[in-house]
């Protein structure tokens, strides 16, 4: 995961600098920061501190080398805060090198795997499928729920869906969730299952990571606003077969496959003139490390 | 991104590098040494691990098949989840012949619980129905689902709880020629839907009290439902659960319910408790395991209990506790608790706990399962502490796997999506899919974890014997043939009763400790036994009930090794009184009177 909003329009009125610095930078990591204190202090949902932290140094001390090394500065250690943060909440293991080892991975996949000056994965939607892959005996991704307070479950909805409102990325996670529960009860109506139990994983703490940090991430979605709700659609339909393949990760899985699909495809038809997005609506901080 | 092409080498290097790591770790793993790969030979096996185990049930005269509950047809969806329990298996000396005796639960409506009387001649009968102690499992009542044992009115003859999801029941032992139902008489709640229970005397007052903790709720009959709104509300935070009752013997046959009064107040789904003095007060504490939450710590102050489940470390990390056994591993006088929980690999890796009593003030526990090598044992249920080889440390036996119906189709995605949902999604049955025939956790290898004594645990299931993959629930350890050495006894859900006969290598010897209280229990519950010798010590104490659905041997059975030089054994029984035996020789089974 990496920051989910960070666009300054042209166009945007003065700000004081504080308030640009709190939108750009540290709204987002405020925000997961916010989940995971709540989460932990209210549900204890974290495997320990210790463990979260150790995947959080790791990741900001990879981000520095590696940036200060290939990008020859320091870079700011929001993105890798927010990697970090993620792969400590949504991994689950007794042990504490797959921390190590995934946040690890995770931002060194965004130098190490680069297709025309773009990394081309989400970083944490990368080291957590991987380890899912790799480490299948030793590691296990979040699949309980982090309470039953319905209200803490909308608090963070409406949160992240205001941050999400004010960067301009709504969209994505609106169209996603549609698509979700729209093909939800598709799914219901194939397998002759309850609809709730189908809808049921939305609702629960892998998804509010899932739909606000991973796949609004600027740094590896598509640059359209058209372009970008059909990559949301398309993740779901993935995920929708792999659901009906009972896919336990269905959701990591289906963006592991589809963010960089359509990252490719951008690239080629940015190649061959069929640009379809006007650069103004891009945003500044995809021009990435 | 401009740099030397020697970083992008180095870079590309080091990622594989990083992808290759948990394939590395794997082989870094499977170097350690192996332990024989399936039962070969006992001897191979003594020689090894200084055990070997052979299933002998259909030798000794028993065929018992456990029989499930068929509950509400609303949960037909579900049934093997929410009929996954009932199997259990306790040993009492009913008759008080010296010779260990077994009773098992059955669960489906109408079916015969069995109590197997030992005929000393490595063989058992059935008694359970001329002794009044079978047809217990009847429509309007419920079925049974585990027991415990003590001597209530302290006449010399262990007394039945019965444990149920239904009306629970108390049955007196009329000096071993039958048992008479007084569960009216002792006031007991007309329905209890409840899989753990424990004797204990809380208040010290010589008279064996009763801590009984709900699953489901009291207000549910599982056979008549209202609505399917009865799963937890959470798999991690549910409490709506069963509520907790502590009878409290009054002396007369008569029962006083008082957990209230005694600060005992919770709703956590419990599966299991057991009850030891972790103080040294002189007063038992009570650990409950609860599933779809943490674990409770009610630490006894003299009579009055406090919940310290999170100041002690045992309380934070909800997980779904299955079990509850205390054993002083580290030979140190400290008890240690083990505490079962869920792995499967890739989907949901919760550890099994066990909670090492930490240095400095205060009680603080660690989890130490991961150092000492018991952490994964699959969809874990019951497990026990005994010395199995006599080497003079203990030994951990764990029984695993939940659901085994279709091997190759698995119901783990079905749970993972719904168990990670919402309350008002988890809550109600008729959200869950149908299982279909599908397993969960089957068929998976039990754990018989041997102690070196210098901090690792190591698996030797298979190669001394323990290959049976059957739904394991409950283990109870008992010196069945007087040999001394202790056998374990296995309560399979929906399969056979087993009797798995120890035999141990030659040279290490043992001891063990029949009490007998006289101002404590008679069934010196809670007595607390420390043995000295080699320059070593171990404590144990008599349980009323522990693990998960299941009662060791009241005998205390200590593994001494090679050589042994007993110099002392301490007894601190429950009235506070100090007992010192010297003189002691091994390879003898020691009977002590609480002096008056």
């Amino acid at each position: 995961m990496n920051q989910p909003a960070t666009v300054s329009p042209h166009a945007a009125p003065p700000q004081a600098a504080w308030k640009r610095v709190l939108d750009s930078r540290f709204t987002p990591p405020i925000f997961i920061t916010l989940i995971l204190l709540v989460g932990n202090l209210s549900f204890g949902i974290l495997e320990s501190y210790q463990k979260t932290l150790l995947a959080i140094i790791t990741s900001i001390a990879g981000e520095m080398i590696l940036g200060r090394i290939f990008l020859k500065k320091w870079p700011h250690p929001s993105s890798a805060y927010i990697t970090g943060i993620s792969v400590g909440i949504l991994l689950r293991s007794p042990a504490y090198w797959p921390y190590f080892l995934c946040a690890a991975l995770s931002i060194t996949s965004k130098y190490a795997l680069r297709f025309r000056n773009r990394h081309i994965w989400n970083p944490s939607n990368f080291g957590i499928c991987a380890m899912l892959f790799l480490a299948s005996d030793s590691v296990a991704g979040l699949s309980i729920q982090w309470g039953n307070n319905f209200a803490s479950l909308v608090v963070i909805w409406i949160l992240g869906s205001l941050i999400l409102w004010r960067a301009r990325r709504f969209h994505i996670t609106a169209t996603y969730v549609a698509s979700f529960i729209a093909l939800s009860f598709l799914r219901a109506w194939i397998t002759g299952d309850p609809w709730q139990s189908e809808i049921s994983p939305i609702t629960g703490p892998m998804y509010q990571l899932f739909i606000f940090f991973m796949i609004t991430d600027p740094k590896t979605t598509v640059r359209s606003r058209t372009g970008q709700c059909i990559v949301a659609v398309a993740i779901a339909v993935v995920e929708f077969f792999m659901r009906l393949g009972s896919s336990v990760y269905a959701p990591l899985y289906a963006l592991f496959w589809v963010g960089p699909a359509a990252l490719f495809i951008e690239m080629w038809l940015d190649t061959h003139g069929a640009r379809v997005v006007p650069a103004s609506m891009q945003n500044p901080q995809t021009a990435h490390p | 991104m401009k740099r030397l092409p020697l970083a992008r080498v180095i870079l590309t290097i080091v990622f594989i590098g990083m992808l290759a790591t948990p394939y590395m770790v794997r082989r870094l793993s499977s170097g350690r040494p192996k332990p024989l790969a399936a039962h070969t030979d006992c001897q191979t096996a003594l020689t090894r691990y200084g055990l070997c185990f052979e299933e002998v049930s259909h030798h000794a005269g028993i065929d018992f098949v456990h029989e499930a509950p068929t509950l509400d047809p609303k949960l037909d969806g579900i049934m093997p989840e929410v009929a996954s329990m009932g199997a259990s298996v306790s040993i009492v000396d009913f008759d008080r012949d010296g010779w260990p005796d077994i009773y098992v639960t059955n669960s489906r409506i109408g079916s015969l619980n069995h109590l197997y009387r030992n005929n000393h001649d490595g063989t058992f009968t059935d008694v359970a129905q001329q002794m009044g102690i079978a047809d217990v499992n009847q429509t309007d009542t419920g079925v049974s689902m585990g027991a415990v044992w003590g001597d209530y009115d302290n006449d010399g003859y262990e007394d039945l709880y019965l444990i149920k999801w239904g009306r629970p029941e108390l049955f007196h032992n009329d000096h071993g020629h039958g048992f008479t139902r007084v569960s009216q008489q002792a006031a007991l709640p007309p329905w209890i839907n409840a899989n753990t229970a424990v004797w204990l005397d809380y208040d010290g007052d010589g008279l064996l009290d009763l801590f009984v903790a709900g699953y489901y709720p009291e207000d549910v009959d599982l056979w008549n439902l209202k609505n399917t709104r009865m799963m937890p509300e959470s798999f991690e935070y549910a409490k709506n659960g069963g509520r907790k009752y502590l009878f409290h013997n009054l002396g007369n046959g008569h029962f006083e319910e008082v957990s209230a009064k005694v600060g005992i107040d919770s709703r956590r789904w419990a599966l299991a408790s057991a009850a030891a003095d972790l103080r040294g007060t002189g007063y038992p504490d009570l650990f409950v395991a609860n599933d779809y939450g943490v674990s409770e710590l009610y630490l006894n102050n003299h009579g009055h209990f406090h919940e310290a489940g999170q100041e002690t470390g045992v309380g934070f990390a909800p997980k779904s506790g299955m079990n509850a056994a205390f054993g002083d591993i580290f030979n140190q006088g400290k008890y240690s608790v083990y505490v079962s929980n869920i792995s499967e690999e890739g989907i949901l890796l919760q550890g099994n706990n066990l909670w090492v009593p930490q240095e400095g003030n205060g009680l603080h526990y660690a989890n130490l399962a991961r150092d000492l090598g018991v952490e994964l044992g699959g969809w874990s249920f019951g497990a026990q502490f005994g010395d199995l080889n006599n080497d003079g440390t203990l030994d951990l036996y764990l029984e695993n796997g939940y659901i085994s119906l279709a091997r190759s189709r698995s119901y783990w995605y079905d749970f993972s999506k719904v168990a990670g949902g919402n309350s008002s999604i988890i809550s109600d049955a008729s959200h869950w899919p149908a299982f279909d025939g599908r397993s969960l956790s089957g068929y998976q290898q039990k754990k018989v974890w041997i102690n070196d004594g210098a901090g690792k645990f190591e698996d030797v299931a298979q190669a001394v014997g323990v290959t049976d993959t059957y739904d394991g629930r409950a283990v109870a350890l008992a010196d069945l043939w007087n040999t001394g050495v202790l056998d374990a006894v296995v309560a399979n859900q929906r399969g056979p009763l087993l009797i798995y006969k120890n035999t141990v290598a030659p040279g290490n010897n043992w001891i063990e400790f029949d009490l007998d209280g006289t101002k404590s229990n008679r069934s010196a519950i809670g007595a607390q036994v420390t043995l000295f010798w080699n320059g070593r010590k171990q404590i144990q104490s008599v349980s009323g009930g522990n693990g998960f659905a299941s009662e060791n041997d009241r005998r205390l059975h200590f593994g001494l090794g090679k050589n042994p030089q007993i110099e002392k054994v301490v007894i601190r029984w429950p009235s506070g009184a100090l007992q010192t035996l010297d003189h002691l020789t091994p390879n003898q089974l020691i009977h002590v009177k609480e002096p008056a």
